[in-house]
């Protein structure tokens, strides 16, 4: 069986409408387990965290083209917190700027995917990151360059909260507001868990809505796994041009959503599923099917 | 070198509607003709190295010429991270501008000095570094800058540094060494703003009775490698000068290079030994001080003769 066959298996043999936000939320869902299993690789816990944000952009929110990935005209998006680069891999093979095959050879010898998002190579990849706290500034600085040649596209950023720590992102936050980049919109996948502990026992940053609306940002708050809800806050974000600010999505989310024993278990950080915890995963996954 | 760079720059931004220049809240009095002759192409963002750099990147995918600029160790260490992955990585076409490169800042303390930049810019993959020893060299490296691909650093002085080129610099092609005086004892070869202090030494060696031939590298990385090739022929002893570490810059570069050829000649290195200068001083007192200035350069030159 094809790496293909085995993650498109559970819907045995029906069309796979990618297109769909659920369904290709599913598959982000499907592909990370699969690829975190094959490479023994970490960051599960984080893909699937932003399944539905991924899913929703690439479903209708963003303009970007497979049959001409650099279309000048294209909505960008920067992953910032590039380690869950597997669900911008996934969510570009589902939609077709590369075979879906590809996504075995996630973390493999001489594979272009690598663990962290990358663009050498890989269509539809803007901007490759893995360094956090980079993204914001450099999506930031494309939605000045756009706005100075009047283009009609948008800028979009993912980050997490966690990365959030970084003060680097707070520079870019604060340009971001001087500069008035209403054609920016950032999406925090605020699932409150960073790599060792929940964030608010780490590095507090709460009240994070408060910090961002400070910083002079237009802040909504969705539920960060109800499709319908972020496609309203998108929407919603877009009709903010012209007010010379800057969008943040704080996009409440789970680490882990969708496997019930990896949800808001740090362990799943890190740890790769292997064995019995695989098994256990893709089965509820299975079970769960749009 | 300050005032060379933005007039040399001002041209080509009035061909260049999109070449943009951004500033890390730094370059009152220097860069101030810019702003006010091309507003729409600057862009001051604020003192916050990181996210500048980052912004520049981003800047430059939409089809733009960057400059990022500040002064010592703000545009270039700070954010090096930044110029690494977001810049070079990416072939961004950003060119990151440092003023007061060496002790330019002498008196304001060792955060001021960048004695490292040139070793640690030059490790990066894909970045050419130029190193300009002289206004005229500035003028002629700039739109050579401007039009190599990618992301670059410049590494300028001060203001008003001597002009020691005869003239300007007649289509210059990077990363081409320039030959100041001939001579047939030494070599020194000289990169950046010390190359006052290089041809005054070799005044001085003159009057020694020592003829020294003098070239300035304006482009470091890459380096001219036929031009080192052709002095290691001619010359047993070759000097390297620089205001900076002896690690991994100029002097480096040159073993390198030298090395890797087989040359049979001697290098020797000036420059900061693998210290942080910790005295205060003018950047000439320092110069004195670290034994980089004219009269050490030549004492040192003279003592490595009679070896």
């Amino acid at each position: 069986m094809t790496y293909t066959e085995k993650t498109h298996a559970a819907f045995a043999g029906a069309p796979i409408d990618a297109g769909d936000p659920r369904v290709l939320a599913w598959l982000i869902r499907r592909h990370g387990l699969e690829m975190t299993h094959i490479s023994r690789g970490s960051h599960i816990g984080a893909i699937f965290s932003l399944a539905e944000i991924m899913a929703t952009l690439y479903t209708g929110v963003m303009n970007v083209n497979p049959a001409e990935p650099r279309m000048p005209s294209r909505d960008r998006l920067i992953l910032s917190k590039g380690h869950a680069g597997a669900a911008v891999y996934a969510a570009l093979a589902e939609r077709g700027f590369f075979d879906v095959e590809e996504l075995s050879t996630h973390y493999a010898n001489g594979s272009r995917l690598s663990g962290h998002v990358s663009h050498k190579g890989v269509p539809g990849v803007e901007f490759s990151t893995g360094s956090l706290g980079h993204g914001l500034a450099v999506a930031a600085g494309m939605a000045l360059g756009g706005r100075k040649d009047g283009a009609d596209w948008r800028v979009y950023c993912i980050l997490g909260d966690g990365e959030c720590d970084e003060g680097s992102v707070w520079e870019a936050a604060l340009q971001a507001h001087q500069y008035q980049l209403d054609n920016l919109i950032a999406v925090v996948d605020h699932n409150r868990m960073q790599s060792l502990d929940f964030c608010e026992n780490t590095i507090a940053l709460e009240p994070f809505t408060d910090k961002w609306a400070a910083f002079g940002w237009n802040v909504m708050q969705v539920d960060g796994h109800d499709v319908a809800a972020l496609q309203d806050a998108f929407a919603k974000a877009k009709a903010n041009r012209g007010t010379g600010k800057p969008t943040v999505i704080i996009a409440e989310t789970t680490k882990g959503k969708g496997v019930s024993f990896m949800e808001n278990d740090i362990l799943w950080h890190y740890r790769t599923p292997q064995g019995e915890e695989y098994e256990a995963a893709l089965k509820e996954l299975e079970a769960h099917r749009p | 070198m300050r005032d060379a760079f933005t007039r040399a720059l001002m041209r080509e931004a009035e061909k260049d509607p999109r070449l943009t220049l951004v500033t890390g809240d730094l370059g009152f009095g220097v860069l101030k003709p810019f702003w006010e002759t091309y507003p729409e192409q600057f862009v001051n963002a604020g003192i916050a190295e990181q996210a500048m750099t980052g912004l520049a990147a981003g800047l430059a995918m939409t089809g733009r010429t960057v400059l990022t600029y500040s002064i010592g160790n703000f545009p270039t260490l700070r954010c090096i991270e930044q110029i690494r992955n977001d810049c070079a990585y990416h072939d961004a076409n950003v060119k990151v501008v440092c003023v007061g490169g060496g002790f330019v800042y002498g008196s304001l303390g060792m955060s001021h000095h960048a004695t490292e930049d040139m070793a640690i810019l030059r490790a990066l993959p894909g970045v050419t570094v130029f190193t300009p020893g002289d206004p005229h060299e500035v003028e002629a490296i700039v739109p050579v800058m401007l039009r190599t691909p990618g992301t670059c650093y410049l590494r300028l002085g001060r203001g008003g540094e001597p002009c020691l080129h005869p003239g300007p610099i007649e289509n210059y092609d990077a990363p081409r060494a320039l030959t100041l005086r001939e001579g047939t004892d030494v070599a020194l070869l000289s990169a950046g703003g010390i190359l006052t202090q290089t041809v005054a030494a070799a005044d001085l060696l003159a009057q020694k009775g020592v003829s020294a031939e003098v070239v300035s590298f304006p482009c470091i990385k890459p380096i001219d490698r036929e031009k080192l090739a052709e002095l290691a022929t001619r010359f047993r002893h070759i000097v390297t000068v620089e205001e900076h570490s002896i690690v991994g810059g100029f002097g480096g570069a040159v073993c390198e290079t030298l090395a890797e050829m087989g040359a049979g000649c001697r290098i020797h290195r000036i420059g900061m030994e693998d210290v942080y200068s910790c005295i205060v001083g003018t950047q000439q007192y320092l110069r004195e001080k670290y034994d980089m200035d004219a009269a050490a350069i030549c004492e040192r030159t003279l003592a490595w003769l009679a070896e």
